[in-house]
């Protein structure tokens, strides 16, 4: 592994922690979309920026930037609240809009300089250990790795310093707003976070990406704990392990690094959807059977005892009887037999179904119930 | 006399643009090509959005037309040909594997719906992208042009590709006026549809189906980012006019191809103007225009008649307490000061418009300068507004 590909690991790493922590406020305030509409808008803070400033790399350009996220959700918001359209199509009308008027004013006005739609939508990682920082003379290390890291401090810091109330705004925000802890005020400054975080990810993965790691991570975590600081620490080791494998597949393929890990976050979440315990669709496939085995070793024993010691229990209590009185096909008539027998439920004397001592109790206790 | 003369060149050079575009329009291939095309998208995307934005699905077209692009991709890599019939099916294969994800997703696991959009939208979208790039570096590579759908490129539209965007555009609207009933049904009422027999799941996949038909012919033209806004804005703005589904649909197809057809022509006006973004734009004026001016739920009648209301309710306070202080004189004719109302008014500021109001429909007269009394009219109307008050 060379050092521009560890340095490319790297940032992509901090990236996708960046995302993911904010990320998780989003997926759990069911604001999912919303990253999609800033992610797109905050194309326009950075134009007129480079416009005023004529730098790609200003510092007003994140300024600018996490103002339009700001902008975007309170134009959602306004939309939203003269009651003649609903939250979503207010998302869907406002951000186009806005995206509409970046890309028209880069086509018309910046086209022969270094911003053009397909770097700031789609970026490209592997030119980053190329931009280097240099100060006095001295080598520091690729340039990305210092405004993304930046942007990872600061959600860092903004998520441990107001932790109890981002936690509170979140899950009660009625509460939180009776306890004076101003959930508006709150709400704002993390969709300004999401804004920065958004175009300090923007050289490194592109905007729509952004998306991915917003939201596949935690969506993950999510289905893996009910703990919020767990749903955080997993949402960011999830992204660390989709952006490196993504890295390997781009290498590997020779595609897109960008698309790569996006795609890889997918896969995450697939894996999490389908292994997860309790919650992932295996878990409850197996659980699902689970009850229906209990289910009818109860059924069995309540039709056997019904039976028992009764002028009909020769013919009632026969395996091959059961399949008419329970409905049940042969082989699962068979099967639950099985483990009765293994549970000791029920015995088999000369063909004839017996209840056990645990399996009388067992059907009377549902009996009383 | 100069500057006039320059001033009048001026704006005969504009008239002269003017109809140069509309000749171009009718004349003009590419022109007129991209026209059609847009009207089309306009029209198909307007009428089945409507359904769309009814039914609480307008970020869906987002993720359908976002998610579209492995599935156009993948088409070209497995038939090596740019033919568009393919590369739609392609991506109308992609757009139904997304929607089923995110409907699978939501259904079995505690995730909500705006999760699972932006999670099946920025991953599809990255494995479009990867794959994309993946194909753009095979030696055999005849693909130039796919990554068009990103942002679109209305003016590499062909006069063929128009001609395929027509009939399954008509097709599309054929199938529509056929399930128009049901469509309708499953709309408004799910359960309702599904206590009368109706098959509400096939009809659901029917319609979301010809949503994503909507979204891919646009695909080419509008490109993926933006073609969700040719989904939720026209039947935004249409729903502001009517409380109708058919007149909505009909407005919708209208707004949409009026959009089209504008944002082509304001494009092709000058340089360096990218049609797909401008057409949005003027899609973004109608629903703007819509919202505020819309007869009914429009903003500014609203607020006329919030005012309206406000006035009359005022008047009728002030009238209250007009009779309130009659009827502590004998005399009728005793008249009492603005201050006195002022005072007893929660809106001091308003006293004399009121007043002057109640004046104009003769309940009220001024005795003399700022001093007041009721008419006869005046003394029967508060008190059958007291009698209505205490009923």
């Amino acid at each position: 592994m060379s050092q521009a590909q560890f340095e490319i690991q790297l940032i992509a790493s901090i990236v996708a922690v960046a995302c993911a922590l904010p990320g998780v406020f989003l997926v759990l305030r069911r604001m999912a979309m919303m990253s999609d509409a800033i992610s797109h808008t905050v194309l326009l803070g950075i134009v007129i920026a480079f416009f005023i400033t004529k730098s790609i790399n200003s510092p007003l350009l994140f300024i600018g930037a996490a103002l339009m996220g700001v902008i975007t959700v309170s134009l959602v918001e306004l939309l939203h609240r003269t009651q003649l359209v609903r939250e979503d199509a207010a998302i869907g009308l406002v951000f186009p809009a806005i995206f509409s008027i970046a890309v028209i004013l880069i086509s018309r006005f910046a086209g022969d300089v270094h911003l053009d739609t397909d770097a700031v939508l789609l970026g490209e990682l592997a030119f980053a250990p190329f931009n280097r920082l240099r100060l006095l003379g001295m080598d520091f290390g690729p340039e990305g790795l210092y405004t993304t890291g930046s942007v990872l401090l600061l959600n860092i810091i903004f998520i441990i310093l107001l932790y109890k109330e981002l936690k509170l705004a979140t899950f009660d925000p009625a509460l939180a707003a009776a306890l004076g802890f101003a959930p508006a005020v709150i709400h704002y400054a993390l969709m300004a976070l999401v804004s920065l975080t958004a175009v300090g990810a923007f050289d490194a993965v592109g905007s729509v990406l952004v998306v991915a790691f917003m939201i596949a991570p935690p969506a993950a975590a999510y289905l893996l704990t009910n703990r919020l600081s767990r749903m955080l620490i997993y949402s960011a080791l999830i992204g660390i392990v989709s952006a490196i494998s993504g890295y390997w597949l781009a290498h590997l393929l020779d595609a897109s690094i960008a698309g790569s890990m996006a795609t890889m976050t997918g896969v995450s979440f697939l894996t999490t959807y389908l292994l997860a315990p309790e919650r992932g669709l295996i878990a409850q496939a197996r659980r699902r059977r689970g009850q229906r085995i209990e289910f009818a070793l109860t059924m069995l024993t309540m039709h056997i005892a019904h039976h028992t010691a009764t002028q009909e229990a020769e013919q009632e209590n026969q395996v091959v009887r059961l399949n008419e009185h329970l409905k049940w096909s042969p082989q699962f008539a068979m099967e639950i037999v099985g483990v009765a027998e293994r549970t000791g439920l029920v015995q088999q004397k000369e063909g004839l179904l017996m209840l056990t001592e645990s399996g009388l109790k067992r059907s009377q206790q549902e009996f009383t119930m | 006399m100069v500057s006039k003369d320059r001033l009048n060149h001026q704006v005969t050079v504009n008239i002269m643009d003017i109809s140069q575009l509309l000749y171009d329009l009718f004349f003009d291939y590419t022109l007129r090509t991209v026209a059609l095309g847009a009207a089309i998208i306009g029209i198909v995307s307007g009428m089945l959005g409507s359904f769309a934005v009814l039914r609480k699905q307008s970020l869906l077209g987002d993720a359908i037309s976002h998610a579209a692009l492995p599935g156009i991709v993948l088409a070209f890599l497995i038939t090596r040909e740019r033919e568009p019939v393919m590369l739609m099916l392609g991506a109308l294969i992609a757009g139904w594997l997304a929607t089923l994800f995110m409907l699978n997703i939501t259904h079995t696991t505690r995730i909500k719906t705006d999760t699972a959009l932006g999670l099946v939208l920025s991953v599809f979208f990255g494995l479009g992208l990867m794959l994309l790039t993946f194909t753009q570096r095979l030696p055999d590579a005849t693909q130039a042009g796919l990554d068009k759908f990103l942002f679109g490129q209305a003016a590499t539209l062909l006069q063929s590709d128009v001609i395929t965007m027509g009939i399954i555009g008509v097709i599309a609207l054929g199938l529509l006026a056929i399930f128009w009933k049901e469509f309708k049904l499953i709309t408004f009422d799910p359960e309702y549809a599904a206590s009368l027999g109706f098959p509400v799941r096939v009809l659901d996949v029917l319609l979301t189906t010809l949503l994503v038909i909507a979204i891919v012919i646009g695909l080419q033209t509008v490109g993926v980012v933006l073609m969700s806004a040719m989904i939720v804005a026209p039947a935004a703005a249409a729903r502001q006019w009517t409380d109708r589904l058919n007149l909505m649909v009909i407005l919708g197809g209208l707004f949409g191809a009026l959009a089209g057809v504008g944002g082509t022509l304001i494009s092709g006006s000058a340089e360096r103007l990218p049609t797909g973004p401008v057409i949005v734009l003027c899609i973004s004026v109608i629903v703007l225009f819509s919202m505020l001016f819309a007869t009914n739920r429009g903003l500014i009648w609203n607020w006329i008649r919030s005012q309206q209301n406000r006035h009359k309710l005022r008047a009728r306070a002030v009238l209250a307490d007009l009779n309130t202080l009659a009827m502590q004189h004998l005399d009728e004719e005793h008249g009492h000061s603005i201050a006195v109302l002022r005072a007893m008014s929660p809106n001091p500021d308003g006293v004399s418009h009121a007043l002057s109001q109640l004046m104009e429909r003769g309940h009220a007269r001024e005795v003399s300068r700022d001093v007041w009394a009721l008419t006869d009219e005046g003394l029967v109307e508060a008190s059958q507004n007291l009698e209505n008050e205490t009923e």
